[in-house]
């Protein structure tokens, strides 16, 4: 018989829960927080294919700290599960309670079953047709889950960041404002010396916007995050229709169409939204 | 197929009856055996496609992969005259809104023309319940991929994953229920519109200049014959699709012509560089209008 000392439920989860705490709060971290059109992420990433930010389903996105393959696992697992049930019921089926309630069953029974807890925590949100009606659910690595209002950080100095957010941030913030705060936390040294100032290349940003038909997660890069991070531009919100720009839709520049209009929306006709309602096609009734 | 109370689908052989396989799936995508976590298919790298999930998670979703009760299959809605053309810069497709069963007009407002993703749209013809099934399917495989991947599909890759679709669906087809599809795409490394059209058996065609599909095919083919010329601009082009389809709708009683009464006009759906774009009725209707008095065409 082998000897094995006896070690208490209560330490077990300890050692776990110190193990993954540990090994999250050594990643860089990611701020999300509502603004007045819609929820921003912004992250520290210099990485262009290694994303923590991602599009889960038309009005949901995810967001991510820890270690890359796990919390890949997870998002590939919401995409599959978003997309299931949207194909099995409708797209408005699709919801980020749901989906949260279902990350926090996996996470949780990995936590206390598998050999080693996921060191990740992670992101839904979900954008409501509304300012208010927005939802923001925040996991932990053992699977619990709280709702967040207004702002989350997640990663390493987690905990100053969300206490400058707390003095920072207020309901109805345009875009411009809510990403200036996020990257002036982001650029914090945790020792408490000078904050650095993150450059837009070293970041990786995105939005859910709410006044876009049906895909609401748009990645933000180049001059046009350039000119929201930039105190004195005019630029307070982003166009609300694509750039003129063959290729994945999902990246906003401002490099391709010279008319950036601040917060009005750029007067795009909207003639060229067709992947609006009629992306799904109704199930035929039989003759009467 | 039995479904019980648990959300256990059942899968019976055709003869016996006894259950030779169960498989503890959910439309919800929940593992019903009480954990709640996702189950490992949803957690295994490496599976870009919807459909190729589904086949290992969800199989009864997949038209191709239920089995056929046996007999006839009644009389159904049926999609039918679909037409594409290329022009500078892109393709345009339209379809009638007629869909019939038997002798019968089963729908008159049936959209058969759907955006596939922002590049690309898809054309049905044939069996209307399993071809809607279809693209859709088609619809969310695309913007899975795109999702998981970051990346675009490039417009063969589209044009493949639809054959296999087809070709999956080869067992429905031989039993009645044929669908055959008509795909059109803006190739953006090409920088070209292209038209795929399909054989029951999955086989794709590259169709260049123009091609049509469907019961009044024959006849919208040879009006795009005498219309379609090298070099049409967006707009002349709508104009010969339109035509192709009053063409049709002439001669095949199961195509709907345009409908003023009832405001009712073909769908008409552009791809180019800047992608999708359906046709608001206005300007469907002023093309109706052009051709309208001239039922032979415009003699030049």
């Amino acid at each position: 018989m082998s000897m094995s000392f006896y070690v208490p439920p209560e330490q077990q989860m300890k050692d776990r829960a110190d193990y993954a705490r540990r090994n999250i709060a050594r990643g860089r971290p990611v701020v999300v927080l509502e603004y007045d059109g819609g929820i921003a992420f912004a992250a520290e990433n210099p990485s262009r294919a290694l994303h923590k930010i991602s599009e889960i389903y038309d009005r949901i996105a995810f967001a991510a700290v820890g270690k890359y393959n796990e919390f890949e696992n997870l998002r590939m697992g919401g995409i599959r599960y978003a997309d299931l049930r949207g194909y099995s019921y409708d797209r408005t089926d699709v919801t980020a309670r749901g989906l949260a309630n279902v990350y926090a069953q996996t996470l949780g029974s990995v936590f206390t079953q598998e050999a080693k807890p996921f060191e990740v925590e992670i992101v839904v949100a979900e954008v409501g047709s509304a300012s208010g009606t927005d939802q923001i659910f925040r996991l932990s690595y053992d699977g619990s889950v709280v709702e967040e209002k207004g702002f989350v950080a997640m990663g390493g100095q987690a905990e100053q960041i969300t206490t400058g957010l707390q003095e920072g941030w207020q309901p109805g913030m345009s875009l411009s404002d809510a990403l200036s705060l996020a990257v002036a936390q982001l650029g914090r040294d945790p020792s408490g010396g000078n904050a650095r100032t993150l450059d837009p290349t070293q970041l990786e940003v995105a939005i859910l916007d709410r006044l876009r038909p049906r895909r609401a997660f748009r990645r933000l890069a180049g001059p046009l995050l350039e000119r929201l991070l930039t105190p004195d531009d005019p630029t307070t919100d982003v166009p609300h229709t694509d750039e003129a720009r063959p290729g994945l839709h999902d990246t906003l520049t401002g490099e391709s169409s010279p008319t950036q209009a601040g917060g009005s929306g750029s007067g795009g006709s909207g003639g060229d939204d067709g992947t609006g309602d009629t992306a799904d096609p109704q199930p035929e009734e039989g003759p009467a | 197929m039995a479904s019980d109370a648990t959300g256990t689908v059942t899968v019976c052989t055709g003869t016996g009856g006894t259950p030779d396989r169960v498989t503890p799936v959910t439309d919800a995508g929940i593992d019903p055996r009480g954990v709640g976590r996702l189950p490992a298919a949803f957690l295994t790298p490496g599976l870009p496609s919807f459909i190729d999930f589904l086949a290992t998670h969800a199989e009864h979703l997949l038209p191709g992969r239920r089995p056929l009760p046996a007999g006839l299959v009644p009389e159904l809605p049926h999609a039918t005259t679909i037409v594409a053309a290329g022009f500078d810069g892109g393709v345009v497709m339209a379809g009638d809104r007629r869909a019939t069963a038997g002798n019968l007009i089963a729908h008159r407002e049936m959209e058969k023309v759907f955006p596939a993703d922002d590049y690309s749209c898809v054309g049905i013809a044939g069996a209307a319940g399993v071809a809607v099934e279809l693209v859709r399917l088609f619809q969310v495989d695309l913007e899975h991929y795109e999702k998981i991947e970051g990346a675009l599909l490039s417009l063969d890759g589209k044009a493949n994953r639809l054959a296999t679709m087809i070709r999956n669906n080869l067992g429905l087809a031989m039993q009645g229920l044929t669908v055959v599809p008509l795909f059109a795409g803006y190739d953006l490394d090409r920088e070209i519109g292209r038209i795929f059209s399909y054989d029951v058996a999955g086989g794709r065609y590259e169709e260049q200049q123009h091609h049509s599909i469907g019961s009044g095919s024959l006849f919208a083919r040879g009006s795009l014959k005498k219309r379609w010329r090298e070099g049409l601009t967006a707009d002349e082009a709508v104009r010969v699709v339109v035509e192709a389809l009053s063409d049709a709708a002439d001669d095949d009683s199961a195509t709907g012509g345009p409908d003023s009464d009832r405001q009712i006009y073909p769908l008409v759906a552009t791809v180019t560089a800047d992608g999708y774009r359906q046709l608001p009725d206005e300007d469907v209707a002023a093309a109706v209008q052009a051709t309208q008095g001239k039922p032979g065409g415009d003699p030049r």
